[in-house]
C-alpha cells in the first residue's frame, strides 16, 4: 500500500517519523511553511510525552525554548498552556544566565500539543511504525512501515528518540523497549546502518514516581514558584495562577548506607547497562560512589500534573532493583512511608553519530534525509525541540529549493547546539549549558526575540501578527533607551541617601540616567522614583529590565561583538562542497581525516574540529585562496 | 602517518666546530645514502637504528672519494622527525659538505626548505606547537645561553608551566561556572575573597613568565643596541672596533638561508644585536632631518643606546638635541676620539652630560674594555635571573600572556567591586582563550570535565 496526501499521484513534501518533542516541532514547522506534511508515530496516545521530568526549561535549556518561540516554534506556547509552576532561575546572578523553568502538567502538555497538531493545516497524522528508509541514488525517497506499506516523500525527518534498538534495564531485568511500556524500533536502526550511517550507543535513566498522598510534606522544604510568574512565550496570553508547589528534601547518611549496601546490584557494578550515560545526570548510586564525602544530595519532589497523584523524585535517578529503590526512598526524610507508583529505570539505545550531519541537520550521505532530537545523541526536550524546528525548516526549504537555514554560534544557543553536534560529535548524551556558548552575554533569555524573530519572519514561519508584537517591543526599548540617555538625574538628597544605602558613591552633579544605570547596584526603579515619573511610552516591566541589561552589559557586549568581527573572516570563508582534504600537504594526517569526515562548511567550522590546529587552518586557508585565485583566472 | 618526500640540508653545529653535518629525512634517506656510502662493514640498509658508521662518501660513477665521514642511521619512528633520518658528519669543511649535498640531490633527495625538519616533527605529531616554535628559536639562537633556554623550552618547560597556569584558571572558572549552570543544585556559591586570592597567585606567576620574556628574547635574539651620534662622530669605527675584538658569531644553521645570517657582538656572553644607524652621509638639511628621524626610531626600538660624542670638537646643537632624546636609563654616554686630546681635557664640554661618560678612542681601541664593562653592567644590572625555569622567548607568546594577564586583572577587579559572576567568568574565559593561543587547547570540554569531577551535579 502507498500512503499519499491525495489520490492524484502526489507525494508528501515532508514525512516526520516520531511524535516526540523534536518530531512535533518538525511537523509543525514544515506544515506551517506550506509543505504537505505527514507525522508518523508509534502511538497517538503518546504524542509529546515527557518520559523524564515533568518540566521544561532550566539554565541553558530555557534559552533554547525562548529561541524556539522567537522563531515561530511551539514548545514555549505549549509549556505555558500546561504550566503548573513557573520559576525564573539565577535571579541572584547576571541576566545572561537567567532562565525560566516550568513544571508542567504532563497530560495537559501532551493533549494541548496534540490539539495544535490536529488543527494545523497541511499536516496529516498517522499511527504506525517505520521499519526502514528507502534510498535511491543517495537520496531519500520515502519510508517503509512494518506492515510493508510505503510512504513516498521528498524529504524525511527521523525523530525517533530513544527507540532505536532500545533496551530497558531495571535491576537484574533487561528487556527490549523504547520507553517503559512501549516497543522499541528494531528494524529501523538496521536499515540506517545498511544505508551507511554509523550508529553509537548511549544510555539514560529516569527517576521513580511515588504517590503524593504518602509523603510527609512537613519534613521537606516547600517550593511555591515565583510570586510574579513570567511566561515562556512572548505570545502567550493571560497570567499563570494557582501554582502547584514542589518540595525539596535531602538524602542523608541512612540513604547512602542503604545504597552502599546494595551497590553490588547496581548496573554500575553488574555492568548490565551498556552505552555511555550523561555525566550531568548521574544515578544516585553513582553520586554516592563518586562523592563519598557529601553527606547529602538534594531530592526535588515534583508533581506530574493536576489530575494525577504521581510525584516525581528528581535526584533519585536509579535503575537498582525495584525493592532496593523502595529501601532507598524510605531511608530519605519525608519519604519514609512513600508508596512507589513507577520505579525508575535506565534505557539504552542507538543514536546516529551526529558528525555525519550538515549544519542543516541533513545527513551528508543521504540527501533530503534529516535527523533531529535524541537520535542525534542529545538528551532533553528543549535540545530535541530546537533540532526538530531547524530540521523542519530545512526540510521545507529543501522542498522549496532554498538554501539551508543555519544559525551561527553568535546568533543563538540553537546555533551552538547544532554546530557542536555536527562539528565535534558527542561522547556522552549532549545537554546545553550556558558555558558552551562563547557569546553568552549576547545570547540571553531576554533578547531571544530581538535576535531571532526577524529571521523567523523572514523564512515565513513566524506569523506577521506575532512579529508585529516583537517589533513593538523593540521600538519601546529603543524609546526607553533614548529617554534614559537624554534624561538627567539630579543629585537630590533623597537620591544620594538611596545611593549611600546601596553602597554607591553619591552624585555631586547631574548625570544622564543611562550613565547612572551602569552602576551594578543601581536599578531602573531607583531612577524613575527619583525623577518622579513612570517610564515613557509603553515600556512594561520586561522592557525596563532589558534596558537595564543593555546598559549594564554595554561594554562587554561591545567586546563580544568585536571578537565576533575578528572571527568573521574565518566564519565567512566558505569551503566549496566536495572539497577533498586527503592530499593536502602540510596539514596533519589526523586533521585531514577529520576534515574529510566533517566536511566543514566554513573555515570557522573547520577551526573548531578537534585535532585541527591553528596551523592546519592557516594552511587550509592558503589552499582555498589558491583555488579561489585559480578559478578567478 | 603521511609520507613526505625525502629531503636533505646542510646543518652546521653551533659554534665553530669543524665538523659539518648534512642531514636527510624521509622514507628513502637510508637508500639514497647507501648509494654514496663506502663503509667498512657493508650496507646501511642492514644497519640497526641509532648506530654510527665510519666510511667515505664517493662519487657513484667515478668512485672518486669526496670526504671521509661518520654516518648515523636513525630509523623511524624514534627520530626527531619520526621518519628515517641519516646524518652525514663531514670532515672536509664547507666545500666537502656542498659536494656531499649535491650528490644527495642528484640521487633524488629534495632540498629541505627552512624549518622543514621541525615542520615534519610537528606534523608527524612528534612535538607540540610550543615545542615547534622553540625549535624555530634554536635555529636562530645566537648564544650558548640562548640555546640552553630554547632547549629547555623544547623539553616542555614552557608548555608545562602554561599548562599548569591554565589548569589553575580552569579550576577557578569551574567553581564559578558550576554555580551559574547548576545554581538550582546543592552547590556552594563562589567565595569572592578566596577566588580573588587564587587569581592573585595565578596572576603573579603569569607576571613572572612575562618578565622572563625580556631575558628570553635577549638570550635568543640579542640586546637590541643602537649606536647614535652626529655624523662622523665615529659610529662605524666603534662598531668595527667592537667587531674586531669579538669576531661576530656567524652561524649557518639548518633551515636558515644565507641572507638571514646576522652579525652579533658577544660581550661577556651577552649578545648585542646592532640596529643599523651607520652609513648615513648627510648633505644638506633634508638629509639631516631624515638622519635625526632615523636615529630617533632606532632609539625607540633599542634595549640599549650607545650615544657618541666627538671629544675633539666643541659640542653643537646636534649633540644637545641628541642628549634630550636618549632615554638615560638605558643609555651609555661615550666620548670618542680620545687619541686627539690624549691626556688633556676634551674640547667637548663634559659638564653638559647628565651622567659619567666613557672616554674611548675607536681608532686606538683605548677605553674599549671599560665600555664593555659598562655595557654588561647595564644589561645584567645584577638582575638577569638564573637560566632555569620556563622562559618566554616568543613575542607572540608574550603578547598572549599579557592578554591573559590583563583579563585576569579585570576579573580580580570585578570580584572586588562586586561585578556579577557571569562577567567575572567572561574575563576568565578570555584569559584561558589567550593561553589556548599558545598551547592550542580548547576550553569548554576541559571546563565541563572539571565541573563534573569536582562538583556533584545532576538530578
Ligand atoms: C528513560 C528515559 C530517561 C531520560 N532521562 C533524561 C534525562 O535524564 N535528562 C534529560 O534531559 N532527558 C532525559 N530523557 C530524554 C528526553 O526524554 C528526550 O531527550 C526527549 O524526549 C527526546 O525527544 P525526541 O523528540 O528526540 O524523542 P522522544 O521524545 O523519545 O520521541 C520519539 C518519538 O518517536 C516515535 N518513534 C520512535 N520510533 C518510531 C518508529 N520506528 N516509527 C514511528 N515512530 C517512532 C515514538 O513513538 C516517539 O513518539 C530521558 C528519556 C527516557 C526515555
Ligand atoms: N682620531 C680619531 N679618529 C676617529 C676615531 N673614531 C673615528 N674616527 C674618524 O672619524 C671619521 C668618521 O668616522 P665614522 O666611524 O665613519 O663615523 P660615523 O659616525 O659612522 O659617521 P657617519 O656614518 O657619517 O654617521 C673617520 O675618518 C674615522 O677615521 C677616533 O677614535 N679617533
Amino acid at each position: 500500500m502507498t500512503i499519499a496526501p491525495s489520490t492524484d499521484g502526489d507525494i508528501f513534501d515532508v514525512v516526520v517519523v516520531g511524535g516526540g518533542h523534536a518530531g512535533c516541532e518538525s511537523a509543525l514547522a514544515a506544515a506551517r511553511m506550506g509543505c504537505s506534511t505527514l507525522l508518523l508515530t508509534l502511538s497517538l496516545e503518546k504524542i509529546a510525552l515527557m518520559p523524564c521530568n515533568p518540566a521544561v526549561g532550566g539554565i541553558g535549556k530555557g534559552q533554547l525554548t525562548r529561541e524556539i518561540d522567537a522563531l515561530g516554534g511551539e514548545q514555549g506556547l505549549n509549556t505555558d498552556r500546561a504550566c503548573i509552576q513557573m520559576k525564573l532561575l539565577n535571579t541572584s546572578r547576571g541576566p545572561a544566565v537567567r532562565a525560566l523553568r516550568a513544571q508542567t502538567d504532563k497530560k495537559l502538555y501532551e493533549d494541548s500539543m496534540k490539539r495544535v497538531l490536529c488543527a494545523t493545516e497541511n499536516l496529516r497524522i498517522l499511527e504506525g511504525s517505520a521499519a526502514g528508509i528507502i534510498v535511491s541514488r543517495e537520496t531519500i525517497t520515502g519510508v517503509e512501515l512494518d506492515d510493508g506499506s510505503r510512504i513516498p516523500a521528498k524529504t524525511v525527518i527521523l525523530a525517533c528518540g530513544t527507540f532505536l534498538g532500545g533496551k530497558i534495564v531495571v535491576g537484574e531485568r533487561r528487556f527490549p523497549a523504547g520507553r517503559m511500556g512501549e516497543p522499541p524500533a528494531t528494524a529501523l536502526p538496521v536499515s540506517l546502518a545498511e544505508s551507511g550511517l554509523e550508529l553509537g550507543r548511549f544510555q539514560s535513566a529516569t527517576h521513580p514516581r511515588i504517590d503524593s498522598r504518602t509523603i510527609d510534606a512537613d519534613r521537606m522544604v516547600i517550593d511555591p514558584g515565583d510570586e510574579h510568574p513570567s511566561r515562556f512565550s512572548r505570545f502567550s496570553q493571560g497570567v499563570l495562577r494557582n501554582q502547584v508547589p514542589c518540595f525539596l528534601t535531602y538524602t542523608n547518611e541512612r540513604t547512602h548506607s542503604v545504597i552502599r549496601e546494595h551497590l553490588h546490584l547496581s548496573p554500575i557494578k553488574t555492568g548490565s547497562v551498556s552505552g555511555k550515560g550523561p555525566r550531568y545526570c548521574p544515578s544516585i548510586d553513582r553520586k554516592v560512589m563518586n562523592f563519598p564525602d557529601r553527606d547529602r544530595h538534594p531530592v526535588f519532589v515534583e508533581p506530574e500534573g493536576r489530575h494525577t497523584g504521581e510525584l516525581y523524585l528528581q535526584g533519585l535517578t536509579t535503575s537498582l532493583p525495584v525493592w532496593v529503590q523502595e529501601l532507598v526512598i524510605h531511608a530519605t526524610p519525608g519519604l519514609e512511608k512513600a508508596k512507589l507508583m513507577r520505579p525508575g529505570y535506565a534505557v539504552e539505545y542507538d543514536y546516529v553519530i551526529p558528525d555525519q550531519l550538515r549544519l542543516s541537520l541533513e545527513t551528508k550521505r543521504i540527501a533530503n534525509l534529516f535527523l533531529a532530537g535524541q537520535i542525534n545523541g542529545t538528551s532533553g526536550y528543549e535540545e530535541a525541540a530546537a533540532q526538530g524546528l531547524i530540521a523542519g525548516i530545512n526540510a521545507a526549504r529543501s522542498v522549496m529549493g532554498r538554501e539551508p537555514f543555519v544559525l551561527g554560534r553568535e546568533q543563538a544557543y540553537i546555533g551552538v547546539l547544532i554546530d557542536d553536534l555536527v562539528t565535534k560529535g558527542v561522547d556522552e548524551p549532549y545537554r546545553m549549558f550556558t558555558s558552551r556558548a562563547e557569546h553568552r552575554l549576547l545570547l540571553r533569555h531576554d533578547n531571544a526575540h530581538a535576535r531571532l524573530s526577524p529571521l523567523g519572519r523572514n523564512i515565513g514561519l513566524l506569523p506577521q501578527s506575532r512579529y508585529a508584537m516583537v517589533q513593538e517591543d523593540e521600538r519601546a526599548l529603543e524609546d526607553l533607551l533614548q529617554w534614559l540617555k537624554s534624561t538627567t538625574v539630579s543629585p537630590t538628597p533623597e537620591l544620594n541617601k538611596l545611593l549611600e544605602k546601596k553602597g554607591s558613591a553619591p552624585l555631586t552633579e547631574g548625570q544622564a540616567a543611562a550613565q547612572l544605570l551602569k552602576r551594578p547596584e543601581v536599578c531602573i526603579n531607583d531612577i524613575l522614583k527619583n525623577i518622579g515619573v513612570s517610564a515613557p511610552g509603553n515600556a512594561g516591566p520586561d522592557i525596563m529590565a532589558r534596558s537595564e541589561i543593555e546598559l549594564k552589559y554595554a561594554g562587554y557586549i561591545d567586546r563580544q561583538r568585536q571578537a565576533i568581527e575578528r572571527n568573521r573572516r574565518l566564519e565567512d570563508t566558505r569551503i566549496p562542497p566536495g572539497f577533498t582534504y586527503l592530499d593536502l600537504e602540510g596539514v596533519s594526517r589526523e586533521a585531514r581525516d577529520r576534515l574529510e569526515r566533517i566536511q566543514p562548511a566554513t573555515l570557522g567550522q573547520a577551526s573548531r574540529i578537534s585535532g585541527v590546529t591553528p596551523a592546519d587552518v592557516s594552511v587550509l586557508s592558503l589552499y582555498l585562496k589558491e583555488r579561489h585565485d585559480a578559478m578567478a583566472d | 602517518m603521511q609520507e613526505f618526500p625525502t629531503v636533505a640540508a646542510i646543518s652546521t653545529s653551533l659554534g665553530t666546530g669543524a665538523i659539518g653535518i648534512v642531514r636527510m629525512t624521509g622514507p628513502d634517506s637510508i637508500a639514497i645514502c647507501d648509494r654514496l656510502f663506502r663503509g667498512r662493514r657493508g650496507n646501511l640498509a642492514e644497519a640497526a637504528s641509532h648506530t654510527l658508521h665510519y666510511g667515505a662518501i664517493a662519487e657513484p660513477e667515478s668512485g672518486e672519494l669526496v670526504d671521509e665521514v661518520l654516518v648515523s642511521v636513525m630509523r623511524a619512528p624514534a627520530t626527531y622527525t619520526r621518519e628515517d633520518v641519516v646524518e652525514i658528519n663531514c670532515h672536509g669543511g664547507p666545500v666537502a659538505q656542498q659536494r656531499v649535498m649535491s650528490l644527495l640531490l642528484a640521487q633524488g633527495a629534495g632540498l629541505a626548505t627552512p624549518g622543514e625538519f621541525t615542520r615534519r616533527a610537528f606534523l608527524n605529531g612528534r612535538i607540540d606547537l610550543v615545542q615547534a616554535e622553540s625549535v624555530a628559536q634554536i635555529v636562530s639562537a645566537k648564544t650558548e645561553a640562548g640555546l640552553r633556554v630554547a632547549m629547555s623550552q623544547l623539553a616542555g618547560g614552557l608548555s608545562r608551566e602554561i599548562g599548569s597556569l591554565r589548569d589553575d584558571i580552569l579550576g577557578v572558572l569551574a567553581s564559578i561556572e558550576a554555580g551559574l549552570d547548576f545554581s538550582d543544585e546543592d552547590i556552594e556559591g563562589m567565595d569572592r575573597q578566596a577566588t580573588g586570592g587564587s587569581l592573585t597567585g595565578i596572576a603573579g606567576r603569569l607576571q613572572e613568565l612575562i618578565e622572563s620574556a625580556f631575558v628570553g628574547r635577549v638570550l635568543c635574539e640579542g640586546v637590541r643596541t643602537a649606536i647614535v651620534g652626529k655624523p662622523n662622530v665615529g659610529k662605524s669605527s666603534l662598531l668595527n672596533a667592537l667587531l674586531m675584538r669579538d669576531r661576530a658569531i656567524v652561524t649557518e644553521i639548518p633551515g636558515t638561508t644565507r641572507d638571514t645570517i646576522e652579525e652579533i657582538i658577544n660581550i661577556d656572553g651577552i649578545p648585542l644585536q646592532l640596529i643599523d644607524t651607520a652609513g648615513l652621509r648627510p648633505a644638506g638639511n633634508e638629509v639631516e632631518r631624515i638622519g635625526v628621524e632615523r636615529s630617533r626610531r632606532a632609539i625607540s626600538e633599542a634595549d640599549l643606546v650607545l650615544c657618541l660624542f666627538d671629544g675633539s670638537e666643541p659640542e653643537d646643537d646636534h649633540d644637545r638635541a641628541l642628549l634630550t632624546s636618549v632615554p638615560m636609563d638605558r643609555t651609555i654616554l661615550v666620548i670618542n676620539k680620545a687619541d686627539l686630546f690624549r691626556g688633556r681635557q676634551p674640547r667637548f664640554n663634559r659638564g653638559l652630560l647628565p651622567a659619567e661618560p666613557v672616554v674611548i678612542s675607536a681608532m686606538t681601541r683605548h677605553g674599549l674594555s671599560q665600555l664593555r664593562e659598562r655595557i654588561s653592567g647595564l644589561v645584567l644590572g645584577g638582575a638577569l635571573p638564573p637560566l632555569e625555569g620556563p622562559m618566554v622567548t616568543h613575542e607572540r607568546h608574550k603578547q598572549l600572556l599579557e592578554q591573559s594577564l590583563s583579563a585576569l586583572g579585570r576579573a580580580r577587579q570585578g570580584l572586588r567591586v562586586g561585578l556579577g559572576e557571569e562577567l567575572v567568568a567572561e574575563e576568565l574565559h578570555g584569559a584561558l582563550t589567550a593561553l589556548g593561543g599558545i598551547t592550542g587547547d580548547e576550553v569548554v570540554e576541559d571546563l565541563l570535565d572539571r565541573i563534573f569531577q569536582e562538583f556533584c551535579i545532576g538530578k
